[in-house]
């Protein structure tokens, strides 16, 4: 078949690789229609995850039908529509069973190199290197998908592919942020990143019942994009001060919760920026932080960070004083998609969730390293690339 | 990206997990005690001690010679802690952090047991992965350190 594979470090090509086999009893074969660019996905191609190997098919977030089950598959059924949680998850161990999906004990066969980075392990994710488990990924012709009963969730007909993919990843990780940050009626606030997943964060906030919701980003048309979407109000932080204007903009006491959805290769501006990249670039540190700093920053006292963005070794310059200094509570994860797709499925098929609008670039799978350039770029406006393998 | 640039951003992975490494290695010095090499490894299952117990499959995946193996229920109710100590003739001079990388410390097979046994339980099967290809670039360092990381902990 052919997929999209990481040959190296911004090096991108299509390649016919062999079909996925069913290796596992709960093992489904799902038929990608839809698979598309993740800002994490941007993380491996510059070379900042390790354990990448060339070869490896990238993308975690699709859609796509069911064509082969397993034998102790139960729930699915070969023909079924499905949207597949980019985290692979057992769905019966502790964490799971407590709603902290990308937690599982069960779903990283390469265990100890989450362990030896992170203390313990997490989860498997498709097309995101062997330290998470070194399972092939979606941007390709068919996709083996583990633990299907508890991954895979059938798509409301009438739903299109285009949209029902952000299902997958970006939809339930802004909810997550927004979720778990522990917004509340009458909330301010603040979404660092403008991305899929923060306006997704942006929007899951209104819903949780923040009053005000401030985006900030560089990035005009995201911009545009968020307020004419979402209608909220945005930041260019490029020209502005964010945390003065964030002071103002909430009568002098900062935003109640902050969510960061911006990630290691956060862009800045002045001689932090400039320091940053320097020690990543001679691995001092492994990213750079400047949204989460700044978020840090400008949250109100007693306030909750909640960072979205992926990071996986050492930042520098974490402002641990304003942590505990203002009391903040700051909290982070990978998505626990399997706890949100089907109530947000539900809000996509009732139309009150709108998502067809991130897929800017909807393309056929061997233009992939061309839909990489223009994601990673930010070229021609585009939140994220979607491709269509059959096409 | 210039080839130079290239070749660096190419060792983020391994510096990554060089200082994980260096900090493990660290913290043995710091924890060498006489007994340090003859702690049980335990895992916790999300299952019933009687279970646990009950189970013919950890009987079978725990089927190592001269492992001693015990079986308790976890604190507060929250499942069973399955653990299991290699045979002292079995690790002696075995387990350092360059056993541990050649994939010869012992202790890593009973670690990959004791999660074979949970995921057992817990799931009723033991989660594979695509093979990784050898012939590539990176693929033979990663196929070693994907061999190595099912078993003890940390690498
Ligand atoms: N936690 C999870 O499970 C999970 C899931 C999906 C994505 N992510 C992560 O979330 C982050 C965002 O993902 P995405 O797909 O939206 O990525 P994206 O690349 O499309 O968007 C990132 C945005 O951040 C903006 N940005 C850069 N520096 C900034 C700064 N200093 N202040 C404000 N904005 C800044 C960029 O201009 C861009 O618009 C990434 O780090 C990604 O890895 C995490
Ligand atoms: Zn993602
Ligand atoms: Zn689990």
């Amino acid at each position: 078949m052919k997929a999209l594979c990481w040959q190296g470090v911004d090096e991108l090509s299509v390649e016919r690789v062999p079909d996925p086999r069913i290796l596992n009893d709960q093992d489904a074969i799902v038929k990608v229609s839809a698979s598309a660019t993740c800002g994490s996905d941007l993380h491996l191609i510059g070379g900042y995850v390790p354990a990448m190997q060339a070869g490896d098919v990238l993308g975690h977030e699709f859609i796509g039908e069911v064509v082969e089950i397993g034998p102790g598959v139960e729930r699915l059924r070969v023909g079924d529509r499905v949207v597949v949680a980019s985290f692979i998850a057992c769905g019966r161990c502790r964490y799971c069973e407590e709603g902290q999906w990308s937690l599982c004990d069960n779903g990283n066969p390469n265990a100890g190199m989450g362990a030896a980075l992170w203390g313990y392990e997490t989860g498997g994710v498709y097309g995101y290197s062997h330290a998470m488990g070194g399972f092939q990924g979606s941007h390709a012709e068919y996709v083996r998908v583990p633990f299907a009963d508890y991954g895979a969730f059938p798509v409301p007909d009438g739903l299109d592919d285009d949209a029902a993919v952000f299902a997958s990843d970006a939809a339930p990780t802004g909810w997550m942020g927004a979720d778990l940050g522990g917004v509340t009626g009458g909330d301010t606030v603040a979404v660092w990143g403008a991305g899929a997943v923060g306006q997704m964060a942006a929007w899951s906030a209104g819903r949780l019942g923040a009053e005000r919701v401030i985006v900030i980003d560089r990035l005009r048309d995201r911009l545009d994009m968020a307020e004419r979407h979402l209608g909220v109000e945005t930041l260019d932080y490029t020209d502005t001060d964010v945390g003065a204007e964030l002071r103002e903009r909430t009568g002098g006491r900062g935003p109640d919760v902050c969510i960061e959805a911006v990630g290691m290769e956060a862009h800045g501006t002045g001689p932090q920026y400039a320091y940053d990249k320097a020690k990543q670039f001679l691995r001092l540190e492994t990213g750079r932080s400047q949204a989460v700093r700044e978020a840090v920053l400008a949250c109100r006292k007693g306030g909750s960070v909640f960072i979205l963005g992926v990071f996986v070794g050492l930042v520098d310059k974490f402002p641990l004083g304003a942590v505990m200094n203002k009391g903040l509570t700051v909290r982070a994860a990978q998505q626990h998609g399997q706890r949100y797709i089907p109530m947000l499925l539900e809000r996509m098929a009732a139309g009150e969730l709108e998502t067809r609008h991130w897929a800017t670039h909807v393309m056929p799978l061997r233009k992939g390293p061309k839909g990489y350039e223009l994601f990673k770029n930010k070229e021609d406006g585009c939140v994220r690339a979607v491709f269509h393998p059959s096409r | 990206m210039k080839p130079i640039v290239k070749s660096i951003a190419l060792t983020a992975g391994p510096v990554v997990l060089r200082e994980a490494m260096r900090a493990i290695r660290n913290r043995r010095v710091i924890r060498r005690t006489p007994l340090g090499d003859s702690r049980w490894l335990t895992v916790t299952v999300n299952a019933p001690p009687d279970d646990v117990a009950g189970d013919e499959r950890v009987r079978r995946a725990l089927d190592l010679p001269g492992l001693r193996v015990r079986i308790t229920p976890a604190l507060g109710g929250r499942g069973t802690e399955l653990a299991a100590l290699p045979p002292d003739e079995a690790t002696a001079g075995r387990t350092g952090p360059a056993s541990r990388i050649a994939g010869e410390d012992p202790r890593q097979s009973v670690r990959r047991a004791l999660r074979d046994a949970k995921s057992l339980v817990e799931t009723g099967e033991v989660l594979r992965t695509e093979p990784t290809r050898p012939h590539t670039p990176g693929g033979k360092l990663i196929g070693a350190l994907a061999r190595r990381s099912g078993g003890e902990g940390r690498l």
